[in-house]
């Protein structure tokens, strides 16, 4: 092992991106369980499909990066609204462990069709030219895209939690999270915030799959790849804890990118031994409420 | 008004009101007397909506009640202050206090509600599990009057509340009697219940076993106290 600052420094910063990108999907699967007491074992499948709805939106329609992050997040949306009314609502008064194996069992399904359909090799989407070319910071150069990856992935996440705990309807969210039986009580349609809190959730993890798509490979398996090591991150973080998911999924990009320039041969596996440490020392995870 | 007739409601297994005939008509204050176990809190979710399993008619100005998800009932202008008051902790005083949806016109403007309830106004930016026991209960009913709701229904308002509260609570309750809200009062105190309820129905083993008018209270207090084993 030899320490070279600037490697070190540049493998953080891009770390960063891997880090947002956990960020977002954590987010939206706390949000999710939180509410819905549902582990969303099917939130890969709906960052794949971002990608791959904004892939089709390109090639069969010719809608480029900037509105797909507007239109994919609704499609997907859409899509959550259907599996949420169809699938998922009759879990609810069941073990946690049944909403995991269906959303698990979903999540093959809907890899298996997409492998089916486009392959299981990986298509390519253009990074959009107003984000071509890199900054120079002193250390590395930076892509524009990477850069507006990190700082849209932290902006989307502080909005979104900002409307958690800032607003009205985040009130709503929060106190149907606390108690769904008395918010349904005071006259608020709790069924369909339980639908379109899941809708958002996933939504959450197609506009990330939009944003991924131009820098990873597009391809079937990219949503179950990403969604092992965020799985470990919402561990970590603690299951429920809104802003507590966005800090771990941040930290452990960096964590992950100041590993692969210190001891590469560890970077894919230092998330999984936090993990273990984290649930030796503390069960419920950094931040999380429960047990 | 509130017509209950036959009522019969099961906490899974547990059979818990059998045949309940009540009657809260407009604009007056009814309460529901009894021991713990007797079925008070039980007929409170009935109407609400909150039982899975229940038989028997419940009808509020014409409209059948048992067919109604909770937050339907509540659109009916039909509002819960549940026993253990049910303030959400994620939530901050002044959040609790705006969470429910207005239902209707009338209800009371958050002006009118922190001039009734002081208290609540200075800590409004406290997590709402941070007051003490007596301001949860305000803000609890002070939740519901906000909404526009005209049918109150307390659960054991002064449950473990010191003396000078329930007073407090008591003006409260004749204020609000005043401006025509109809309520449906649980409580086992029944000398807190005497001064403002018009009607009292006795309620044990989840049936209604008695009905006295207000001014029947008094020479019936020996069988009251009985009932609720003092």
């Amino acid at each position: 092992m030899d320490f070279n600052l600037n490697l070190i420094l540049g493998q953080m910063v891009l770390g960063l991106v891997n880090g947002a990108f956990y960020a977002i999907l954590s987010l939206g699967l706390s949000i999710i369980f939180g509410l819905l007491g549902v582990i969303n074992f099917a939130h890969g499948v709906f960052f794949m499909l971002g990608a791959f709805a904004a892939y089709m939106l390109s090639e069969v329609f010719g809608i480029g990066y900037w509105p797909a992050l507007i239109l994919v997040p609704l499609m997907i949306g859409a899509l959550g609204v259907v599996v949420e009314v169809t699938l998922i609502r009759s879990l609810y008064k069941l073990d946690h462990l049944y909403g995991l194996l269906l959303t698990l069992g979903l999540a093959f399904a809907i890899e298996g069709l997409i492998r089916i359909v486009f392959g299981p090799q990986g298509l390519p989407y253009s990074i959009p030219d107003s984000l071509r070319g890199a900054i120079n910071l002193g250390f590395m150069f930076l892509p524009y895209y990477r850069a507006w990856v990190v700082i849209a992935g932290i902006i989307l996440c502080l909005s979104v939690w900002l409307v958690i705990e800032r607003t009205p309807l985040g009130a709503k969210l929060r106190a149907a999270t606390d108690n769904p039986q008395m918010v349904q009580a005071f006259g608020i349609n709790v069924p369909v915030m339980l639908t379109l809190t899941y809708a958002a959730g996933v939504a959450l993890a197609g506009i990330g799959g939009v944003m991924a798509a131009p820098i990873m490979s597009v391809d079937p398996a990219m949503g179950t790849n990403i969604v092992i090591v965020v799985f470990a991150v919402v561990v970590i973080g603690g299951m429920g804890s809104i802003f507590g998911s966005i800090l771990t999924g941040l930290a452990l990009g960096l964590l992950e990118g100041f590993t692969k320039a210190v001891f590469a041969e560890a970077s894919s596996t230092v998330i999984f031994v936090v993990m273990v440490i984290v649930l030796i020392a503390r069960p419920r995870g950094l931040f999380g409420k429960m047990a | 008004m509130l017509d209950i007739a036959d009522l019969d409601a099961w906490y899974g297994e547990s059979h818990v009101l059998h045949g309940l005939n009540m009657q809260v008509p407009d604009g007056k204050v009814v309460s529901l007397l009894g021991r713990n176990g007797a079925g008070k809190t039980t007929t409170m979710r009935t109407i609400m909506g909150l039982m899975g399993k229940v038989r028997g008619r419940l009808s509020y100005e014409g409209t059948d009640l048992l067919k109604l998800r909770p937050d339907q009932v509540a659109r009916k202008g039909i509002a819960l202050c549940p026993e253990d008051r049910a303030i959400f902790p994620s939530l901050s005083v002044h959040e609790n206090l705006m969470l429910p949806p207005i239902i209707a016109q009338g209800g009371m403007s958050v002006e009118h509600i922190y001039e009734l309830f002081p208290n609540i106004k200075e800590r409004s930016s406290s997590r709402g599990t941070q007051l003490s026991g007596g301001e949860q209960q305000m803000l609890a009913i002070a939740r519901i009057l906000r909404t526009g709701a005209k049918f109150l229904l307390l659960d054991e308002p002064t449950e473990g509340l010191a003396p000078v509260i329930v007073q407090q609570i008591s003006r409260t309750l004749a204020e609000i009697k005043e401006m025509g809200y109809t309520i449906l009062l649980v409580e086992q105190n029944a000398h807190f219940v005497q001064g403002i309820a018009d009607i009292h129905y006795l309620i044990e083993n989840g049936h209604i076993v008695d009905r006295l008018e207000a001014g029947e209270f008094e020479k019936n207090i020996a069988k009251v106290d009985k009932l609720l084993g003092l």
